[in-house]
């Protein structure tokens, strides 16, 4: 028996911080001091703190160690493990009292969190299913194949009021049974792995830290629709989560939890694993059954669902990960503590990956219904640099921006429509006064031109033609016609789009016109950008007092916008100059100044 | 019958479950514009992938407008075609296709025939909103001996990758590439000459742009007819006749053979001589052929192959060469009568009209685009010079007698030219599916049971399914022939063959819907049925009114082989009317 456990982090975050050395060096140590026998080093999955990582913990003391480096190894196993005395310059300094803090649940980063569906993220080792198991793992499925029918499994998924956590918030109890009522030789589970919103790494996560809890939740689901195949569909761009679902997916075979006759029943059920290509339309479910099917990653008009006519034209149902991780939970505790949290109509928790402006970037998992507010100032540690809040855009190229008014709107997939946004699948951009709004649509439209399939004329040439308008606007060319023009067609396009993608690739571009208008129009009209982010828009002028006349910047200047004698202060003239910003970066003594 | 009542426009109606909002309104007499939608009833194929979104309805209450072509009617529902909405989403749709498009309609080959500008029109769209120096997808130009690609004109409508797919099973064409810059290309981008294209042009006859267009020969003709130092010999195709009169105004089906004789000795052709002279000679050699294997078969001969594969489909001997390299000696070794006219014609004609070969030019007008890439294989050239020197479509017709001024509804009926345009009704049903071996059965049978056929029409021949079979007695012996029309259907045949399934005798493929008369270059009829039925029925009509209607009765085919070759299968047949096929490494 182990006095002591190291978990280390080892998610992708952390290991890009080298955190498969910290491992290493660890049990280096641990042997070095003969401690092999007391203390075992384990590697988890994601913590979620990743601004502050790689985290290292220590159990059963709940020590919390951050921005952990390999050379830390050896004082973490002399000091703490040996001596029992704790690294305090790697401990965690709460930034307002200044005091260190041991324990995670003392941290303003996880007080508010509930870590349901990352329940078992940075706890137990996501390759090996025994850890798993300890932690009341497969019993759900136990239970469910054992002591329930299909329809009462599926009403208990009903009551709990889980909806999908993909982005469309479709109640998943209700897709169950649709898909359940479909009579066919042969029904499939499908787990949509391919998250393609850039930023967004919450299925990365449950993937690398916790590949079971799919697993059985697909099984679940396969009891209750009468599907005895599951395919999870997981972009190539993942491979450690390729790799942790094999290995789960064989130890789950290996331990009869899948494949024929599971846990002696008549129940039989097997998955496997299938690769997107880098396409972010194929996180669309019926593109995604296409992909599989070997056809050319395209959607296709619904009706008819996928739970009728799904993949390779059977009854198909097709879940988000983050929706399955929740799956074992509601079995485990039941529907009643699950509709206990959250909202009336978003019940649960949603993960959502924090970035941008903010101090605590990181993977957190709270209460539906929990404010904007608490979510930037309390668990994300406020605005990085004491900068001002501007907007945080939730769900990726699909979402909207929330702004200062919408601080206090408690988070729900409906607010958040209302709101002009959507939740997506948890993606969560902070953005503060150095963003410029105008820039931040014109860089999802980017991505979304780059992902379009192409199909349909909406989105092909729409989004294309929405993304040169506001290219022209940046450049400042553009003019209040072009505005107009700007918000019918977004209107058009999400009117008129053949599937999500489209339908929701206006969204940046119409929360933007709506929130911040006056950017645009600074843009358009005064032909300047005042968050200095659009190079094309920025003045440059000559601070006369400063300039000391040395002609660098003349001599630099490539359209010879510069006039000046030696010695005397120098001149800019507007009409020529073309924004490039060389004289700026050539200036020694900072006598230009950027507006 | 389950139905359901709706609303569309406000005006109710009732419709079997199932329908979609586009044929409903149909019904109901409202014209939802559409532009990828394409219908091809006697295909059983409905193109429906709902992605032009042209034909966008709305439906009060839902959050977005619906394509009416793939949306299916339900009780109760309330559609408006033309709400502000609908108008402003179509209006838009279309600008956005404009703004994608080049801008050179004046100059285009399917200007005042192209669906897209139809949409501009009938839409009034008067200027089309994008930014200076907006993008347009443009993609390298495509040329083949029978089309032409120009996808910076393709709209993305999947109707000749469907056609390409599904119907002909040759899969030259698919999607590649993604978002704006996503186009109809083959395999791994290839040129078209490179893929697996049999230069069928069923992808032109449906593309609804100027992005799948013909090869022009037009031009190369108009010359050749002003060089004095050139004999300009022409024929026709039988299924030419039955369609030409559309490009003038006349209703489909209607058969204006003496006028087109007329227009061509109009436009200056030396000979106005008939395809269908050939398709005679054809039936002489393929005949004899047909009947040699059956009798050696019959007498035991186990190395004789069976069945025989009629051969007079260029883009089926393409498919065929492409996918069954292993069974090349199966199909009839006899030429097509394109090729076997242009042979006879520089040979033994040209000598009779005292013209050198290098000096003959034969133009051949075929409902075909594969006869452009025939006429220039290699095989079918003597010292370079080809016997068929253009070969041009029922459209380029057309805008010959155009460019020449010619009335064509005033021209008074004429007859072809003697010996060449001398043929019979047998040689007239070449053009549509079961008129092949139809002809051959006619002449076949009474070679075989040396009995006079009472009865010359065939009706378990014709028709527009698919696959058809039947057994015709041979005055005891059952002779059992399989047709089949479309690629997709001669593959089905040719599988089973292989496999060794059937016990036929003779095969007829065509690679056209309904045989010839559905050919690439017949006036655009973009998929309905109808039209080619009714030119169906016009060559029956044509081959009902002929006073001879055996290919073996023809005089001046007999009066060839007594003259020059010999009989059926000499070896003066053997080198000028026969040919022998290579297996292509395609992709």
């Amino acid at each position: 028996m182990y006095k002591m456990q190291l978990l280390v982090c080892g998610g992708t975050g952390c290991r890009a911080s080298a955190s498969a050395k910290i491992v290493e060096k660890l049990n280096e140590s641990l042997k070095a001091h003969g401690l092999t026998k007391d203390a075992q080093v384990v590697t988890t999955g994601c913590f979620g703190f990743c601004e502050k990582g790689p985290i290292v913990k220590v159990i059963p003391d709940n020590t919390f160690y951050t921005q952990v480096r390999p050379e830390d190894a050896e004082e973490i196993i002399a000091e703490h493990i040996l001596k029992g005395r704790k690294v305090t310059r790697l401990l965690y300094e709460n930034p307002e009292t200044q005091k260190h803090v041991t324990d995670s649940k003392h941290m303003g980063f996880y007080q508010k969190q509930m870590r349901i569906a990352l329940r078992n993220c940075g706890f137990i080792d996501p390759e090996n299913i025994d850890e798993y198991i300890a932690r009341d793992g497969y019993s759900a499925l136990a239970q469910v194949v054992s002591d329930l029918t299909p329809q009462q499994a599926i009403d208990m998924v009903k009551q709990s009021g889980l909806r999908g956590r993909g982005g469309a918030g479709f109640p998943t109890g209700l897709k169950w049974e649709i898909t359940s009522k479909f009579t066919s030789n042969q029904k499939y589970v499908v787990c949509n792995a391919d998250e393609g919103d850039p930023g967004a790494f919450m299925d990365r996560s449950i993937l690398e830290g916790d590949p079971n809890s799919i697993i059985e939740a697909m099984a679940i689901c396969g009891y209750c629709i009468g599907a005895s195949k599951g395919l999870v569909y997981i972009r190539a761009e993942y491979p450690l989560a390729i790799k942790r679902l094999r290995i789960a997916i064989q130890q789950a075979r290996d331990y009869g939890l899948l494949g024929e006759n599971i846990l002696g029943t008549d129940f039989s059920f097997d998955m496997e694993l299938r690769y997107g290509a880098g396409a972010f339309v194929c996180g669309e479910e019926t593109a995604l059954l296409a992909s599989m099917e070997g056809k050319r990653g395209e959607p296709r008009v619904k009706p008819p669902f996928p739970a009728e006519d799904g993949y390779q034209h059977k009854p198909t149902n097709v879940n988000n990960v983050e929706t399955f991780a929740n799956v074992p939970v509601i079995f485990l505790k039941g529907p009643e503590w699950f509709s206990s949290i959250g909202t009336e109509k978003s019940k649960g928790t949603k993960v959502f990956a924090l970035a941008g402006k903010i101090n605590n970037v990181g993977l957190i998992e709270v209460p539906m219904g929990i404010t904007l507010r608490e979510i930037i100032y309390e668990i994300g540690g406020g605005i990085k640099n004491g900068k001002k809040f501007k907007a945080v855009q939730t769900g990726g190229p699909s979402g909207g921006c929330l702004t200062e008014k919408h601080l206090d709107t408690p988070i729900d997939f409906d607010s958040l429509i209302a709101a002009g946004s959507m939740m997506g699948s948890g993606g969560m951009i902070v953005m503060d006064e150095d963003d410029c709004m105008v820039s931040i649509a014109k860089f999802y439209l980017e991505f979304i031109v780059e992902e379009s399939c192409g199909k349909c004329t909406p989105c092909r040439v729409g989004n294309k033609r929405m993304l040169e308008i506001l290219e022209k606007i940046c450049q400042g060319k553009g003019s209040m016609e072009d505005l107009d023009h700007l918000r019918n067609l977004a209107n058009v396009i999400k009117d008129t789009a053949l599937c999500g993608l489209g339908q929701t690739s206006p969204n940046p571009v119409l929360s933007t016109l709506d929130n911040f208008y006056d950017e645009y129009v600074a843009h358009v009209k005064d032909k300047r950008c005042y968050a200095k982010k659009c190079k094309a828009l920025a003045h440059y002028t000559i601070i006369p007092e400063v300039c000391t006349g040395c002609t660098v910047c003349a001599r630099n200047c490539p359209v010879g916008a510069i006039t000046g004698e030696r010695r005397q202060p120098h001149f800019i003239n507007q009409d020529i100059c073309i924004h490039c910003g060389v004289c700026y970066t050539k200036c020694k003594f900072n006598a230009i100044l950027v507006q | 019958m389950e139905t359901v009542k709706l609303t569309i426009d406000n005006k109710h109606i009732e419709v079997p479950k199932g329908t979609t909002i586009l044929q409903a309104a149909k019904q109901a007499g409202i014209n939802i514009p559409t532009l990828c939608y394409m219908n091809l009833p006697h295909l059983d194929q409905e193109h429906k992938p709902g992605s032009c979104r042209v034909c966008v309805v709305e439906i009060p209450g839902r959050r977005t407008l619906v394509p009416a072509c793939a949306t299916k009617c339900t009780e109760g529902m309330e559609v408006l075609s033309h709400s502000l909405r609908a108008i402003n989403a179509r209006r838009t749709v279309v600008e956005l296709l404009l703004s994608d498009h080049p801008k050179d309609c004046l100059v285009c080959p399917s200007s005042g025939n192209c669906e897209l500008q139809k949409l501009s029109i009938t839409m009034g769209i008067r200027e089309i909103n994008s930014v200076e120096n907006a993008a347009i997808s443009t993609y390298r130009k495509d040329a083949s001996p029978s089309l032409l690609r120009n996808m910076d004109k393709c709209v993305m409508c999947r109707s000749c990758e469907t056609v390409c797919n599904e119907i002909q099973t040759v899969g030259a064409l698919s999607a590649v590439n993604r978002g704006f810059m996503a186009v109809v290309a083959p395999a791994f981008e290839q040129d078209l000459t490179d893929s697996p294209c049999t230069f069928c042009g069923q992808c032109v006859a449906v593309c609804p742009t100027g992005a799948l267009t013909a090869v022009d020969n037009t031009f190369h003709v108009i010359r050749a007819l002003a060089d004095p130092t050139k004999y300009v010999v022409v024929q026709t195709a039988p299924a030419v006749r039955a369609a030409l009169g559309e490009e003038f105004g006349y209703q489909p089906g209607t058969l204006v053979t003496g006028k087109m004789v007329a227009a061509l000795r109009a436009l200056g052709f030396n000979k106005v001589f008939d395809t269908d002279f050939a398709a005679d000679l054809t039936i002489m050699e393929e005949g004899t052929e047909l009947l040699d294997r059956i009798t050696r078969h019959l007498n035991g001969d186990k190395s004789v192959h069976l069945p025989i594969l009629t051969s007079c489909c260029p883009a089926w001997v393409n498919f065929f060469e492409t996918n069954y390299p292993d069974m090349l000696d199966v199909p009839s070794t006899a030429r097509s009568p394109q090729q076997m006219f242009g042979s006879i014609a520089k040979t033994h004609m040209a000598n009779k009209l005292g013209v050198k070969r290098e000096n003959m030019v034969v133009v051949s007008v075929m409902p075909c685009l594969a006869k452009k890439y025939e006429c220039q294989r290699e095989e079918f050239k003597v010292d370079g010079n080809p016997d068929v020197d253009y070969a041009i479509t029922t459209r380029e017709l057309a805008h010959l007698i155009k460019i020449g001024n010619i009335d064509f509804k005033s021209l008074k009926d004429e007859d072809y030219d003697r010996p060449m345009g001398e043929s019979t009704g047998a040689s007239v049903i070449f053009g549509v599916t079961g008129g092949v071996i139809e002809a051959a059965i006619r002449t076949a049978y009474e070679v075989f049971t040396g009995k006079k056929l009472e009865k010359v029409e065939f009706h378990e021949l014709r028709g527009m399914e698919g696959i058809r079979t039947a057994t015709i007695n041979f005055d005891g012996t059952d002779i059992h022939i399989g047709i089949a029309h479309t690629l997709g259907n001669a593959r089905k045949l040719l599988d089973g063959i292989r496999k060794g399934m059937y016990n036929f005798h003779a095969i007829e493929i065509m690679a056209c819907p309904g045989g010839c008369i559905g050919g690439g270059g017949q006036p655009l009829h973009r998929g309905t049925d109808i039209v080619l039925k009714a030119r169906m029925e016009a060559i029956y009509k044509e081959d009902f009114n002929k006073p001879i209607r055996k290919s073996h009765e023809n005089p001046e085919i007999i009066k060839l082989y007594e003259e020059f070759l010999g009989k059926p299968l000499s070896e003066k047949s053997h080198k000028l009317l026969h040919t022998h096929y290579f297996s292509h490494p395609k992709q």
